[in-house]
């Protein structure tokens, strides 16, 4: 491997004497290992190695950026850069300012997981397939860990120079039952800020998924049309991310004159209950972290405070544009990617219903758990649950086919009538954009309740 | 490589070493402006020995001599997969042509003036509209060589170009979009633009939806977002030894529409899915897997196939850096006899859906979906009369495919790896806020 702590200290005095308005350069090395089964068997075990970096260029508004992973020519690779960004400006440059850091931080873990030998790993893999598989009707599964230590040194012309390390570590499993055509799955997802512990000791849990993948194929299909939908924790947090969350990233607002009108602070997007917040600041999460990629120091931005649109997240550029504080949230997945707005740890703060009195006056409704996947489109959002059960009469009632819910993000805040005391961080996310994906993120909100929400089906 | 190959024979009965160098130039606009140029460069390096009869696999980045790449696959090979497959010796491969060096001449100069082309053409239509759009050119080598003589090598040049508008009224948010994709430079940006005025034209006026049950026509676009990503798991060979494919135990019997035709397309010229031979150095193959609605047969690579007593199809595809795995190079549906525009005029009231979103989340094996029309159209008495909005479409591909309306005759490249036309689909749940 090359010593990327080296290189990074070579460049860093050449930076600042280079002719554009600002220049930066992110260093990475990272190992992973992985392991995946389908069905009984496994089906890939190996061990990566990867290192690079990139030069990012800002001259009169136009950026340049190019990344390699042959680390000799940085000379080279800094003049392409600004060559670039020579070509793509035509403008001013505007960049929120941020005081230089000169900062170490470790992963904070005592274990590296990639060091952990592959054996020990395979053995608690090994005892999770054989539970989904002890369950009749189980057609096959898949199982997917993976984990990975990285360090990141990021130097900029101001001055910056930053190096980070992380571990992360990530599980999926999938229980697949299947009986004559029909077929049907459940899954569970959930990582960690690289303590290998916390995906141990999940056996009662995937029993319980697998059983459920069994039950969904003799469960009926939902109508189609509107409900009143409680969401457990886990699909609450999707919903906070998907539907609005990305519609507070401000790349996608600063230079769009209608958009900002849409997503003008102050304006009332839901109950006074209601409270959003996205922050790198919490310790311990995946989507923790001191320094986004652009070298600023992470905070606790509230997106949404008394119903109220209170806040945004930010790049240094969206935040200068926008004249409001940078928050934080450049983030790129590795190397090869410039940064760009990114949620990170996104939550609805909890209220103080707790979910037997949520559910008490419901009629018919519909109690929607675990996610499977979430789009956003803006203002329109597509999730879907993972498993779904009526609610008949103030009860959860019988179970039925996973649902997708859908509609737009501003009418289904406002529609948001009940807040839970019963906050849950969901660890398994991983979220993409603009082809940068899976990054990591957490998600979490307590349960809630949703009225008039419309759901696909027959 | 030849080197990491010599240093791997020694600890390992067999080995392969497979490297992938590319290198990117893109340009980028934002807000209809010319925002980020961007270059990549970057090498990958798998190697994948058979150790006591299992397979060991680690990757690496860069230039290296392969001493910890040889390391780390040792280590993954006590636990390893068995391996049932013999790695192919020097073969002769169909000649493929995806190398065009013009890719390579195009100035950035030209690559701004045809991004400024593309939202030129769509701000001057629609004013107010703001638009992403990016121009791309790239090549890439691959390498392949292994113990037993295995030795392949091509390179391959693409271009892209893309757009996507987004217009906003109040709380109203229309996005347009279309892309295109070669092995040579493309220099027609209208091919893509014109797309994309029609798809503003259609949407200019809002139209209600019922909720009921509706004729819907797929463009093609909305056939590679809804119809077809069920089928590439379910003749995906890995699914089907596993017995989890709903076509698994068909060969041979009419399971789709008598007129209904996909195969694999790995031979096609100039296209960037193209290639004279997969992942593992298999020779492609063009793969009928289903023809006038008959399963004919499923995607396999070299382990897959060996485990399923088959032959693979050379669709041995390793995707981010990962061993070996089925998957379709590129996928063409056979055109039909109905025109477009004949379609739409059949229907008294129905739908267009060209972009579904969200219909991948549902039950995928089964092939139920569901998903909110992102851009689609209403029709009326033979006519579209504009945008649906909240609108949501759910069914079953299989029941759709068994029983297809009418496939179209115009046929175009959609999404980089679908060659298909429109289709029209008799029967759809469609629910509706209006």
């Amino acid at each position: 491997m090359p010593d990327i702590d080296a290189v990074a200290s070579d460049l860093a005095s050449g930076l600042k004497k280079q002719k554009a308005d600002y220049l930066e350069a992110r260093f990475e090395e990272s190992q992973t290992s992985h392991i995946t089964y389908r069905g009984k068997g496994m089906e890939s075990i190996g061990r990566s190695t990867a290192s690079g970096g990139n030069v990012r260029a800002l001259i009169k508004g136009g950026w340049g950026f190019t990344s390699f992973n042959e680390l000799d020519n940085l000379p080279d690779r800094v003049a392409l850069a600004i060559e670039q960004a020579q070509s793509a400006g035509s403008g001013k440059s505007l960049l929120a300012p941020v005081a230089p850091a000169v900062d170490n931080i470790s992963s904070g873990i005592t274990k590296n997981p990639v060091n952990i030998p592959l054996a020990e790993k395979k053995r608690l893999l090994d005892e999770y397939n054989e539970i989904i598989w002890s369950i009749p009707q189980i057609k096959t599964s898949t199982v997917g860990y993976s984990d990975s230590r990285k360090k990141v040194i990021f130097l900029n012309s101001e001055g910056s120079f930053i190096t980070q390390e992380r571990a992360d570590v990530a599980l999926r499993l999938t229980a697949i039952a299947a009986k004559d055509s029909e077929v049907q799955q459940v899954g569970l997802s959930l990582g960690s800020r690289g303590e290998f512990d916390a995906i141990k000791g999940l056996h009662d849990q995937i029993k319980e998924m697998s059983r459920n993948a069994v039950a969904l194929l003799s469960a009926p299909q939902v109508k189609g049309g509107e409900y009143t939908v409680v969401l457990d924790p886990i699909l609450a947090g999707v919903f906070v991310h998907e539907a609005f969350g990305h519609l507070s990233e401000s790349d996608f607002v600063y230079e769009n004159d209608k958009l900002r009108e849409i997503m003008k602070l102050g304006k009332q997007f839901g109950v006074e209950q209601l409270n959003i917040v996205d922050s790198a600041a919490e310790p311990g999460l995946r989507g923790s972290y001191k320094y986004d990629d652009e070298g600023v120091r992470s905070v606790k931005t509230y997106l949404i405070r008394k119903g109220k649109l209170v806040g945004r997240l930010h790049s240094r550029e969206t935040a200068a544009k926008m004249n409001e504080q940078p928050t934080g949230n450049a983030r790129a997945i590795n190397y090869r990617y410039p940064p760009i707005v990114r949620m990170t740890n996104t939550y609805i703060e909890p209220g103080s219903i707790t979910f037997k009195e949520m559910i008490a006056d419901i009629k018919e409704g519909i109690y929607a758990k675990n996610w499977y996947g979430g789009m956003t489109s803006m203002e329109m959002f597509t999730f879907s649950a993972g498993e779904a059960y009526m609610i008949r009469n103030g009860k959860v009632a019988e179970a039925v086919r996973p649902i997708m819910l859908t509609g737009n993000v501003f009418n289904t805040l406002k529609n948001i009538d009940a807040i839970g005391n019963d906050l849950d961080m969901n660890q398994g996310g991983g979220c993409g954009k603009g082809g940068q994906s899976p990054l990591p993120v957490s998600n979490g909100s307590p349960h809630i309740r949703i009225r008039h929400c419309l759901v696909g089906g027959k | 490589m030849e080197q990491i190959l010599a240093r791997a024979k020694k600890v390992a009965a067999e080995a392969e070493v497979y490297q992938v160098s590319s290198e990117e130039t893109q340009v980028r606009f934002e807000a209809n402006h010319l925002k980020q140029l961007q270059t990549s460069q970057s090498t990958s390096v798998a190697l994948r020995i058979i150790k006591d009869g299992r397979i060991g696999y680690a990757t690496t980045t860069g230039a290296s001599d392969g001493q910890q790449l040889v390391k780390d696959a040792v280590e993954t090979a006590a636990f390893g997969t068995e391996a049932k497959f013999q790695m192919p010796g020097s073969l002769k491969y169909p000649k493929v042509e995806i190398y065009d060096p013009a890719v390579a001449a195009v100035s950035i100069k030209e690559m701004v003036h045809l991004g400024e082309e593309m939202v030129a053409a769509i701000t001057a239509h629609t004013p107010g509209i703001i638009c992403e759009a990016g121009v791309t050119r790239g090549n890439i080598t691959v390498r392949l060589l292994n113990s037993r003589g295995g030795n392949a090598e091509y390179k391959k040049s693409f271009f892209s170009l893309d757009i996507e508008g987004n217009l906003v009224n109040d709380t109203d948010m229309l996005f347009v979009g279309e892309s295109d994709s070669s092995c040579h430079p493309l220099s027609d940006p209208k091919k893509v633009t014109d797309m994309v005025l029609k798809q503003l034209d259609m949407a200019k006026e809002r139209a209600k939806s019922p909720t009921k049950v509706l004729p819907v026509i797929f463009t093609a676009n909305g056939v590679a977002g809804a119809l077809i990503l069920p089928l590439l798991s379910a003749f995906n060979g890995k699914i089907v030894l596993e017995g989890a494919s709903p076509v698994g135990s068909k060969v041979g019997k009419l399971v789709f529409d008598k007129n209904f035709s996909l195969r694999d397309e790995p031979l096609a010229a100039f296209r960037p899915g193209s290639r004279p031979c997969d992942d593992e150095g298999v020779a492609s193959q063009r793969t009928p897997l289903i023809t006038k609605g008959i399963v004919k047969g499923f995607l396999y690579d070299l382990q897959t196939a060996a485990l399923a007593g088959k032959k693979s199809t050379g669709n041995g595809n390793r995707s981010r850096g990962g061993l070996p795995a089925p998957a379709a190079s590129a996928l063409v549906v056979t055109p039909g006899q109905t025109t477009f525009e004949e379609m739409v005029s059949n229907i008294k009231e129905g739908l267009v859906v060209e972009q579904l979103m969200g219909a991948e989340q549902g039950n995928i094996l089964g092939g139920d979906f569901s998903g909110n029309v992102l851009l689609g159209y209403k029709i009326e008495n033979g006519k579209i009369v504009g945008r649906v909005k909240d609108t949501m479409v759910s069914g079953n591909v299989y029941q759709i495919l068994k029983d297809i309306g009418a496939i179209g005759s115009e046929t175009r490249w959609v999404s980089g790896f679908l060659q298909t036309p429109p289709f029209y689909c008799k029967a759809l749940s469609v629910s509706s806020k209006g």
